[in-house]
């Protein structure tokens, strides 16, 4: 009985990872859910550790330090505009293990002599095409989002056909593993194959399209943690996999939704929807330009502003001064709310955790379908560095690249401000008629500086 | 079709479910938390890397591999968890009573 020890640490492992995602719904139990999930994560290792199977311990120690001295201060050191880097980077160390883990499992099969069951094999081979594809497809997404690889979609006539054939020609080899006996080549053929795709699968998809591809790394990260529980038979990690796998699956198609691209068009990359370099020339139209103090004195009159925040502010670090600029607001009874669309920033609920390190309580912070209705009583809105999520194109402009996305009614409060670096077009490199409207006053410079100039032109009045 | 095969795809079969149910209610607030919780909760995998990196009759390159694993996973577990708690240290509610600075 004491030898299976590890099955109860199992059992209490799954209900602790179950319960960290349970208690991660509101921001009132979410760090016990953190607790949940690092104690239950410890319980796994220790359990596993426990297993008469284990005897070499020395080196798996080793590793662990290793790990954890890389893994912390990657985790201290990473500014919160970086989690989503961050976050595939983690996506590629942890699919890699997964990978590693296949590969360690088909030599030992090979070692030892006697093949793995047709179920086991199968298993083997998801696990790590999975693993290999999204250790290589993270990697990528990581040099896209801190930009050291180009951002905008790179594509070529017949990539499609080109990766398709790639992933067939690997899942026939595959196939032929789990069949019968291979030659030495065709392991490290399968995992090459694996590992180009991974890149093939990025590379024609845009910058502005990360929030939904690294959701969906997510998932297959997931996928693969459970493919490893099918290959050793393992409950726990069924578990943990097929949770992580949902939850990156829904986190995606909301990204999906959000961007109003079906999911089908995301999963295989630039789909159909090669975007034909379309660099909106900067338009000539008159737009209205007001300076610091102009917007300060309208903003100190209004009843209620509405902010909506875009990736760009927090490039230029501007959400600190937007809090002491809401403080500054607030004080003088000005009702201050903030607008998150669901892609503001670069992964989902980035927005929120940028505003939240600038002390900007959570409960100012609405989603696109609670605030939306509110943009026609409100005296201003203020956009800072977002563009695309308040083109009013996307509501009438069939021609428009992002026709039919859903957007914040910005248009619809009484007065409209932007600040922005100039009038060069955005992410998407789409022109913005928002910035046009009678009602909106462009204001040019910094975000940052510009707030910080607003607030100074606050108190004076 | 074995039991233990049929056991694993009864699991599957449930967990898929509940995962849907549970991050459906998660708040878009924390969508960023959660998804480096459950990126941290994914390198359980660390589990299936320490069976053969510990293992005493798997051959040197199992092992070998079996070590970089536990390396790559022990990366993910903690980088995941510590990043997520730094996360939801910021959040807070409206008006803990204090003004801010300046």
């Amino acid at each position: 009985m004491t030898g299976d020890i590890w099955q109860f640490a199992y059992i209490i492992a799954a209900l602790s990872i179950i319960g960290s995602i349970k208690w991660l719904s509101s921001p009132v139990t979410a760090r016990r859910g953190v607790l949940a999930g690092q104690g239950g994560m410890l319980l796994a290792v220790i359990g596993t550790l426990l297993r008469h199977e284990v005897i070499n311990y020395e080196w798996v120690l080793i590793c662990f330090f290793v790990g954890a001295a890389i893994g912390a201060p990657l985790a201290f050191l990473m500014p919160m505009t970086a989690v989503p880097q961050l976050t595939a980077l983690s996506h590629a160390f942890g699919s890699l293990a997964a990978a590693l883990v296949g590969t360690a499992e088909y030599y030992r099969y090979v070692g030892a002599g006697h093949a793995a069951t047709g179920f086991t094999m199968t298993a083997l081979v998801v696990e790590t095409i999975l693993g290999y594809l999204t250790c290589t497809a993270s990697i990528m997404a990581f040099g896209k989002l801190q930009e050291l690889v180009p951002t905008r979609p790179i594509t070529y006539r017949g990539q499609n056909v080109v990766n398709l054939v790639l992933l067939a020609v690997a899942i026939a080899l595959g196939v032929w593993m789990i069949v019968e006996p291979t030659p030495f080549w065709v392991f490290p053929a399968f995992t090459g194959l694996s590992l180009l795709f991974g890149v093939l699968l990025i590379i024609p998809i845009g910058g502005g399209d990360m929030p939904t591809v690294i959701a969906l790394l997510n998932s297959y990260a997931g996928a693969a943690c459970a493919a490893m529980g099918f290959a050793l038979g393992n409950r726990l990690l069924i578990i943990a996999g097929s949770l992580n796998a949902a939850s990156g699956f829904i986190l995606s198609v909301i990204m999906c939704n959000a961007m109003n691209r079906s999911f089908l068009n995301v999963l295989f990359g630039a789909f159909g929807q090669v975007q034909e370099g379309t660099v909106a020339q900067a338009s000539t139209r008159p737009v209205r330009s007001a300076t610091a103090e102009d917007a300060a004195q309208i903003m100190s009159g209004a009843r209620k502003v509405i902010v909506v925040p875009g990736y760009g502010m927090a490039v230029a670090q501007a959400q600190h001064k937007l809090r002491e600029r809401t403080d500054a607001l607030t004080r003088r009874g000005v009702e201050v709310e903030f607008a998150i669309h669901p892609v503001a920033g670069r992964m989902p609920g980035h927005m929120n955790v940028l505003l939240a390190e600038a002390d900007i309580p959570y409960d100012r912070l609405h989603e696109m379908e609670d605030i939306n209705p509110e943009f026609a009583e409100a005296d201003v809105a203020l956009v800072i560095g977002a563009n695309d999520v308040v083109n009013p194109a996307a509501r009438h402009d069939t021609s428009s690249p992002i026709y039919g996305m859903p957007i914040l009614d910005v248009d619809k409060a009484h007065t409209v401000m932007v600040i922005k670096r100039s009038m060069s077009p955005g992410f998407a490199g789409i022109d913005n008629e928002l910035y046009y409207m009678d009602r909106t006053l462009m204001l040019f410079g910094d975000a940052k500086a510009f707030v910080g100039e607003i607030v100074k032109e606050l108190p004076a009045h | 079709m074995s039991t233990e095969v049929e056991m694993s795809i009864y699991v599957l079969v449930l967990a898929v479910p509940l995962g849907l149910q549970l991050v459906q209610r998660v708040s878009p607030l924390l969508h960023t938390p959660l998804m480096s919780l459950t990126n941290a909760i994914s390198a359980i995998s660390v589990v299936g890397a320490i069976l053969i990196a510990g293992s005493g009759e798997a051959p040197r390159l199992s092992r070998v591999l079996g070590c970089l694993a536990v390396t790559t996973s022990t990366i993910n577990i903690v980088s995941g968890f510590l990043i997520t708690d730094r996360m939801l240290k910021m959040f807070r509610k409206k008006d803990s009573g204090k003004e801010h600075g300046s």
